[in-house]
């Protein structure tokens, strides 16, 4: 057949890549065809962005063979991709910072002459009507929200012709609104001709922007269906392998009394912003409180002012580890508060930069609770290494040995080692950020469990989260962090989406009225 | 937009390089390594018959003589590496810290300085005490060189790698300084042999009586200090806050290390060490001081820590390898009246096999058309 006859942008012919003795991709089928969203689903460590960095030039199969157009090619680099059309968004943005939008965009394309500023804006302009982005060429990059940096990316990848797009995970950092606009630019394209792949966790989403869906499970390519008839029960049955509810267990809270309680809790950052503007609530013990909140009104701020990570310059933070007794947290460090005997866990947003030593097994980092225990100047090795034993068995962890750096581990099992070390510490009041962020629904469920048993045994659990669904299946309480202001603690149970959602951006509307 | 394209499958890259991810088994890496020096050897005796018309034989007969043809060279290579040792033991919990530690050159010369000062100002003191002086001065003095770039990267997050390099032309300029007000004879420029006669401060033989016949305690000294840093990395609870702080300091941070303390802390520990070596330069080799006191090796200890991954016994074949190409080099230079040009190319071919080797260690390379999975080298 010759090349332009075929009705496939994009074939993968029986593609297999190991990673040592893993492997990634096994087999793996794939056809693009020129004109619709292809949704590539999977749960973590599926081989679904280790499938693209294949097309896009970043990793080369080991067996198996790329076709574009019905033609043969050999991706050895991205700018084999470029050369063949293929671009893809990466779920970390890869811009040069202090450059423009439009410097960024014609970075490394090799054109004679000057860099003609104007004529590069133009046609950046021109890209941006033609598919209805918001851009501004001349904008630096630092100066941007994350949803603009997106945009820049798109942009890039568009400039240069590209016909194929690979969306890596491209909802992941956007707001509900965001998203909406990426999916009416996505459909642009696609009226433009332009196929479109989208890796993504959410469901929803899935139903909502694409044509067909394909499934990838264990690096195994399990199937495609059309869109229109698949359901997110098909879809999970597809992708986990069983049928898993969708539903959480949400059992009525056992003994409330008042765990932590914040008082006009106010935190300044160093560009003299202010990060928490007189924050107010109380975490009740035996039950969770969620935080909702569009990403950065002060999520991490807060947890991290209460843990003693983050300064704090007005407020009050009241600790009760019994009924009658109170200690104030304010001004202690995490030794103080370890120190003085406060049992509170805190599993942070950032795994490995926060939560984790990224070059440590299970083992050294089980010991970062710890590490103080040893007699004299030593090391106690035998407890963490038990506790890490007893993690990887418990939590299923899926590792070598207790030693493998956590690094190594895929997203699912470095959340298992962190919140399985913070749970087992025994806290009274257990913290954590985005505790489901990127991990697959099984994992997921495993964290819903974890923090549900938690909650029955009287430990008042706060819960920072981004999914409503899961906030309002999941939650006692929901709490609405805006612009660093708290615009609302409502009931889960009685709650809707919709007031939640208002909530979350009631603030910001006042303010831009007023 | 076909490329080229034969039989359906298009052209694989000609080489491919990934990670070792599971590392590799012990004795096949020693075999690597093998190979690289015996490739390494084949490759310098090929180079040696082209240029010099020498025997190869004969120059690696002479090399190995250089550093161990006699008991005295022996001890005087054994010595050497022992100085080396030190240093790099010094760097390591500097590194592990990832705080690039390139001053122990200088800290090495204040340890040399206070060392000096001691044998020249103190002579009259019973030798124990004195010994116990020299050594308390020298890391002193060390620890403070250490401590000063470590405080202002705590303090106000200075860049470590400039500050302590600047730091290392201070201690160059007080050696100057010292050289000068000591000298001996005047208008030698020069310090001269301190204590010619009395050899007081003098580290004395182990095994004998006497001076400069063997270097047992130099051996002894850093033997010690290696199994104490080894054990102080891996086995104690500062070793384990330096591997978080060097891992992440929000990590640190935020299992309650108090990340400012471990840098400063840790700096005077690596200065500490480094002056001790300075010490046993000085009170146990030259029994002088100048500006070449440390001679570069505070710069090449570098390499040693970094290439032996901070395990100190590691280090120790790492300055062991080192010492001898020195020596070995220096010996063929004089006994064949070769250019010393001609030694390096020979270092630096047998350096680049056995550095060469450790990729081959650590990355599997695939040729175009291999099986998966096979080819190792």
């Amino acid at each position: 057949m010759t090349a332009l006859d075929s009705k496939y942008a994009i074939e993968m012919r029986d593609i297999t890549k190991r990673f040592g003795h893993v492997v990634a991709n096994n087999n793996v089928h794939l056809e693009l065809k020129k004109g619709e969203i292809l949704s590539l689903l999977g749960e973590n460590g599926s081989g679904k962005t280790t499938l693209m960095n294949m097309l896009a030039g970043i990793y080369y199969p080991d067996e198996g063979q790329i076709f574009v157009n019905g033609a043969p090619v050999s991706i050895q680099s991205p700018k084999d991709a470029f050369d063949n059309g293929i671009g893809m968004i990466h779920q970390h943005f890869k811009l040069v910072d202090v450059f423009t939008a439009a410097e960024n965009i014609v970075l490394g394309l090799e054109e004679e002459g000057r860099l003609d500023r104007k004529a590069i804006a133009a046609k950046v302009r021109d890209i941006a009507e033609r598919y209805g982005f918001e851009i501004n060429p001349d904008q630096k990059i630092y100066e941007m929200s994350v949803s603009q940096k997106q945009t820049v990316e798109i942009v890039k990848v568009l400039y240069r012709g590209a016909n194929v797009l690979i969306l890596d995970e491209p909802t992941a950092v956007l707001t509900p609104q965001e998203t909406d606009k990426l999916f009416a630019v996505m459909r642009n394209m696609k009226a433009d001709g332009k196929a479109l792949i989208i890796i993504t966790h959410k469901l929803h989403e899935v139903l909502d922007v694409s044509d067909r869906v394909a499934v990838l499970r264990k690096g195994e390519y399990i199937g495609d269906v059309p869109t229109k008839d698949a359901t997110q029960q098909s879809l999970t049955d597809m992708m986990v392998g069983r049928a898993t509810s969708l539903n959480i267990d949400r059992p009525d809270p056992v003994n409330p009394r008042p765990v932590l309680e914040v008082k006009n809790l106010t935190c300044i950052d160093k560009d003299g912003v202010k990060r928490l503007d007189g924050v107010s609530f109380t975490a009740v013990g035996g039950e969770i409180l969620g935080i909702a909140g569009v990403a950065g009104s002060g999520q991490r701020e807060l947890l991290e002012a209460i843990s003693g990570l983050y300064p704090i310059v007005d407020g009050e933070i009241k600790y009760f580890p019994e009924d009658d007794a109170e200690l104030q947290l304010r001004g202690m460090d995490p030794m103080a508060i370890r120190k003085a005997g406060i049992a509170m866990s805190f599993v942070p947003e950032d795994r490995l930069g926060m939560g984790l030593v990224s070059s440590m097994g299970m083992s050294g980092n089980m010991m970062l609770r710890s590490w103080k225990k040893g007699v004299g100047p030593f090391l106690k090795r035998k407890d963490p290494n038990q506790l890490a034993m007893d993690i990887w068995k418990n939590l299923e962890v899926v590792t070598p040995s207790i030693q493998y750096p956590v690094r190594r581990l895929s997203g699912g099992n470095v959340q298992k080692v962190l919140v399985g070390r913070e749970i087992a510490a025994g806290p009274k009041l257990l913290m954590t950020a985005y505790a489901v962020r990127g991990l697959d629904i099984n994992t997921s469920y495993t964290i819903y469990n974890l923090l549900t048993e938690q909650k029955m045994k009287g430990v008042a659990v706060v819960y920072v989260g981004e999914d409503l669904d899961v906030l309002l299946e999941l939650c006692d309480r929901i709490a609405v962090l805006c612009g660093g202001q708290i615009s609302g603690i409502v009931d889960a149970r009685k709650t809707t989406k919709e007031e939640i959602g208002l909530l979350m951006t009631q603030f910001r509307k006042e303010g831009a009225t007023a | 937009m076909s490329k080229t394209a034969h039989k359906g499958h298009a052209a694989e890259p000609f080489l491919r390089i990934s990670k070792r991810d599971e590392g590799m088994s012990g004795w096949k890496a020693w075999g690597i390594r093998i190979i690289g020096l015996i490739l390494a050897l084949v490759v310098s005796a090929i180079v040696i018959y082209a240029i010099v018309n020498l025997n190869p034989l004969k120059v690696y007969v002479s090399m190995w003589q250089g550093a161990f043809g006699t008991s005295k060279r022996t001890w005087v290579t054994l010595r050497d590496i022992m100085t080396l040792l030190c240093i790099a033991c010094a760097l390591a919990p500097a590194f592990a810290m990832r705080f690039w530690n390139v001053g122990a050159e200088g800290q090495v010369l204040v340890g040399g300085i206070a060392t000096a000062a001691c044998m020249i100002y103190f002579n009259n003191m019973p030798t124990l005490l004195l010994f116990l002086v020299m050594i308390l001065a020298s890391i002193a003095a060390g620890a403070v060189w250490g401590l000063i770039p470590g405080f202002f990267k705590a303090r106000w997050n200075t860049n470590e790698t400039l500050f302590t390099l600047m730091m290392n032309y201070i201690a160059i300029q007080l050696t100057a300084f010292f050289v000068a007000t000591w000298e001996n004879p005047k208008g030698s420029n020069s310090v001269g042999v301190i204590n010619r006669q009395t050899k007081t401060g003098w580290l004395p033989n182990l095994f004998s009586e006497g001076y400069n016949t063997d270097f047992g305690w130099n051996v002894i000294i850093v033997l010690i200090i290696a199994t104490l840093v080894f054990i102080y990395l891996r086995e104690t609870k500062h070793g384990y806050e330096i591997s978080v702080v060097g891992d992440s300091e929000n990590t640190a941070r935020y299992a309650g290390i108090r990340v400012k303390q471990v840098y400063i802390r840790t700096m005077a520990l690596s200065g500490a060490i480094a002056g001790l070596a300075g010490f046993l330069a000085v009170s146990g080799a030259s029994h002088t001081i100048s500006t070449q006191t440390a001679g570069g090796r505070g710069f090449t200890a570098i390499i040693v820590a970094w290439l032996s991954r901070m395990n100190t016994y590691v280090m120790l074949i790492f300055s062991a390898l080192i010492i001898f190409l020195d020596k070995g080099a220096t010996e063929i230079a004089s006994s064949f009246g070769l250019n010393e040009y001609v030694s390096q190319i020979i270092s630096g071919i047998i350096l680049f096999f056995v550095l060469g080797s450790e990729f081959f260690v650590n990355y599997r390379v695939k040729l175009r058309g291999a099986k998966t999975g096979g080819a190792s080298k």
